[in-house]
């Protein structure tokens, strides 16, 4: 099976020069050839393998220096929003959709956060009320990552306010510019405007481009989830990740050691490593079949290892971390963990224990999915949802 | 190093099958208890049920009489072990002792493997693979000296003893009936310690130049412990999931409560990760994988510690039941101590792992 894979690169590569190919028709050409994701369907830029051999395919590519469909720009799509429409969508919404996905050409972010319904995700407002064959949608989202540079989002918004707050959702793609979508940047922490609030004003939706069922939009939300959560935080190789940066700091410079940080640094490392196994150990189990809340575990482990790590490079760098690179407003096109200088990466660490569900919601579901544990006391869950406190 | 098996797989969840069934019927908590008050014999049976499934030999090829098996298997053995803190010498005999039998060609390694005869590496259970090697000296194959806190000392009938051999090390056979094997009160009664002093015993040499082969056995050893320890944790996580589902304060049961509900997601992360480490460790050491150092040392540091939070967490969430003699949460809290500190600390592996991964201090 990897033989044969590697042949179909080679042979790929062979018709396809990454010197001389026009990047996008480069992309468009390896996500007809099936070699975009492999164990997507064949047609559908993959070749129903096993998803195991992903990374090989990726390492090939990598070196023979072919352009790459910009990951971290459109990890939402990749992540979150590719796999939801190849469970749940149409194979009109899978042809239209997935292609421009993979390849880039299109950037996909997220509307699910409101400012009422942040950890209690089923509490959105957000109204999408049914006109003909068209969805008509009013609300305010917040938080949304790279809303100013995606071309579409994947949108929970509510469609039944008489069921309870879980029956009353559907989900839906939605096209960014369309009249009536408003993305306004929210300078964070770093100084950046990673992310976005969109007011969304009579924005009007086709019945087509709904994912899944009136009033399913719960499940697809959670399907959704479940694949961010084992996307975040992947890393193949030992030392990549926020690891390898402070490892290299380390070895590059002598002078900055102290016996108290090598100590923190070793444990640290390994914790690394240890959570590296765990992530490839749950892709084998994965490596057929929908991710489960398992993946959760796992981004509770990357949060607070990233975030001790990151800490403790600012540590390490003394003086040098009391500086800090750049204050200055900017709209990023790419999301970089490791990148920019130690300062940003603390500060942006920070998020790794929010986005994507904070950590104490993750080790609920945890709690409660895996483990059998009873679920948290609820209030609102039987009733309407517009007549539940607000 | 990214391509190993890290899951279990058919075959050993057979394994796996066979001997928790055993274990079930010849590894009960209360006669496991007994051990502490001096009832060696509490479990009598135990180990040779366990001998007739071939385990003794499971690391032995089929052609010098075992199973032809893998550290992989060996290490699901132990995993089931881990969960019964169940009191046999596998680790000591048929994992560490038989590691360095099998780089000699000694027909005593056959009846190892065979259950005939039970045998035990003379080191300190604390030792570690970078530590110096106790040295029994030896005049003319006379030999004299000590080694103390001997694991797996009480049950073996052979002891193959670390003796000085010019710069180098050679290792000898000596029977335990000429040597002086003192039990010790060991904080683990369930690999309870014993003192071992020669004087004048006569040894048969079994392996010139010893000395790599001995740590390569306190590594196997370190690199197995590590599925030990995942099976002790996973018992103290499920036993304690139980409890909390069944026990009400407050008019609920505890698990609804968050705090406690964070507790045991943080365990239940804590345990697929030990589980992951120990599973690379078992991978690379079956396959002779050059990683199997850094493998071992990282499932070590990680896992010794694991082990312990386990046990730790599974008495504080029993509370009082947890204290008290009758409930087995303790004979856990006690191994998993006493694996924290042997074959090298959680500190004295990542200090180990500075120089192999290249992070000096
Ligand atoms: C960098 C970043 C990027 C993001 N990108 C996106 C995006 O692209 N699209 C999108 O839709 N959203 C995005 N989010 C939003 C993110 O999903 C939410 O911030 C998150 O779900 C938490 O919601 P909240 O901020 O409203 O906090 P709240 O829900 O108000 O939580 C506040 C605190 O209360 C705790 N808490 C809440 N409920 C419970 C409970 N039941 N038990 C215990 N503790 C509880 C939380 O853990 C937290 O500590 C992003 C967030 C960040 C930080």
């Amino acid at each position: 099976m990897r033989e044969e894979l590697h042949d179909r690169v080679r042979v790929f590569l062979a018709d396809h020069d990454p010197a001389t190919t026009e990047r996008t028709q480069f992309l468009r050409a390896r996500y007809d050839a099936g070699l975009a994701w492999v164990h997507f369907p064949i047609g559908l830029g993959g070749l129903g393998l096993d998803q195991a051999l992903q990374p090989e395919v990726d390492r090939l590519f990598r070196e023979a220096g072919a352009p790459d469909n910009r990951p971290g720009a459109n990890t939402i799509g990749l992540g979150m929003a590719g796999p939801t429409i190849l469970a749940y969508g149409t194979d009109a919404q899978k042809d239209r959709f997935l292609r421009p996905l993979w390849t880039a050409e299109e950037i996909w972010c997220q509307l699910f956060s409101e400012p009422g319904a942040g950890s209690d995700l089923a509490n959105v407002a957000t109204r999408a009320v049914r006109d003909g064959d068209e969805w008509v949608v009013n609300g305010q989202k917040v938080w949304t990552s790279g809303a100013h540079n995606a071309r579409f989002a994947i949108l929970v918004a509510r469609t039944d306010p008489g069921l309870p707050k879980h029956h009353g959702l559907t989900y839906f793609l939605c096209d960014m510019t369309d009249p009536g979508v408003d993305v306004r940047p929210l300078r964070q922490i770093t100084g950046e405007a990673e992310f976005n609030e969109v007011f969304l004003t009579d924005v009007r939706i086709p019945d087509d481009q709904r994912l899944g069922e009136v009033g399913e939009g719960w499940k697809v939300a959670n399907a959704t989830l479940n694949n961010e959560r084992v996307s975040i935080g992947k890393a193949a190789d030992r030392e990549s990740g926020m690891v390898g940066v402070v490892a290299r700091t380390w070895r590059e410079r002598p002078e900055l050691r102290t016996p108290e940080l090598h100590d923190r640094l070793l444990r640290l490392w390994v914790d690394a490593e240890v959570a590296r196994l765990t992530g490839a150990r749950l892709r084998q189990k994965l490596s057929l079949g929908q991710p489960g809340p398992e993946g959760s575990a796992m981004k509770l482990s990357f949060a607070r290892i990233a975030q001790q790590l990151s800490g403790l490079e600012l540590e390490l760098l003394g003086e040098e971390g009391l500086r800090y690179s750049d204050w200055t407003l900017v709209r990023p096109a790419n999301v970089d963990f490791t990148g920019r200088d130690a300062g940003y990466r603390y500060l942006r660490a920070k998020g790794n224990s929010i986005e994507g569900g904070t950590s104490e919601i993750l080790r609920n579901i945890v709690a409660e999915r895996v483990l059998g544990l009873p679920g948290e006391h609820r209030v609102d869950k039987d009733i309407p949802w517009k007549e539940s406190a607000k | 190093m990214s391509d190993l098996d890290l899951l279990h797989s058919e075959t050993e969840e057979d394994l796996r099958a066979s001997v928790r069934a055993l274990l079930g019927d010849h590894c009960d908590p209360v006669a496991v208890t007994r051990m502490y008050d001096g009832d060696r014999f509490a479990v009598d049976g135990l180990w040779k049920a366990l001998t007739d499934l071939g385990l003794p030999g499971l690391l032995v090829p089929e052609e010098r009489g075992g199973q032809g098996a893998s550290a992989r298997e060996a290490a699901v053995v132990l995993e089931e072990l881990g969960r019964t803190v169940a009191p046999v010498p596998f680790l000591t005999s048929a994992v560490i002792a038989t590691t360095v039998l099998l780089e000699s060609d000694s027909d005593l390694l056959a009846a190892v493997a065979g259950g005939e005869r039970t045998a035990v590496l003379l080191v300190p259970w604390s030792i570690a693979a970078t530590d110096d090697l106790p040295r029994i000296r030896s005049d003319d194959g006379v030999l004299t000296g000590t080694v103390t806190s001997v694991a797996g000392a009480l049950e073996a009938d052979l002891l193959l003893v670390p003796v000085a051999s010019g710069d180098g090390l050679a290792v000898h056979a000596v029977d335990a009936s000429d040597a002086g094997v003192t039990p010790l009160v060991s904080l683990d009664m369930t690999r309870q310690l014993a003192d071992v002093v020669l004087d004048g015993a006569v040894g048969t040499l079994v392996l010139d130049d010893a000395a790599h082969a001995v740590r390569r056995a306190i590594d196997a050893g370190a690199a197995l412990l590590a599925s030990e320890q995942v099976g002790i944790a996973r018992w103290c996580l499920e036993t304690t999931l139980a409890h909390v589902k069944v026990r009400k304060q407050f008019g609920r049961p505890i698990g609804g409560f968050q705090a406690i509900k964070h507790r045991l997601a943080d365990l239940y992360t804590g345990v697929e990760s030990a589980t992951a480490a120990a599973r690379y460790a078992a991978a690379t050491l079956a396959e002779g994988d050059p990683d199997a150092t850094i493998a071992t040392s990282t499932a070590q540091a990680f896992n010794a510690d694991l082990a312990v939070l386990a046990a730790e967490e599974a008495l504080q969430l029993h509370a009082g039941i947890g204290m008290t003699w009758e409930h087995p949460v303790h004979l856990y809290l006690k191994r998993a101590k006493a694996d924290q500190i042997a074959l090298g600390r959680s500190g004295q592996h990542r200090a180990r792992l500075a120089t192999l991964i290249g992070l000096p201090g």
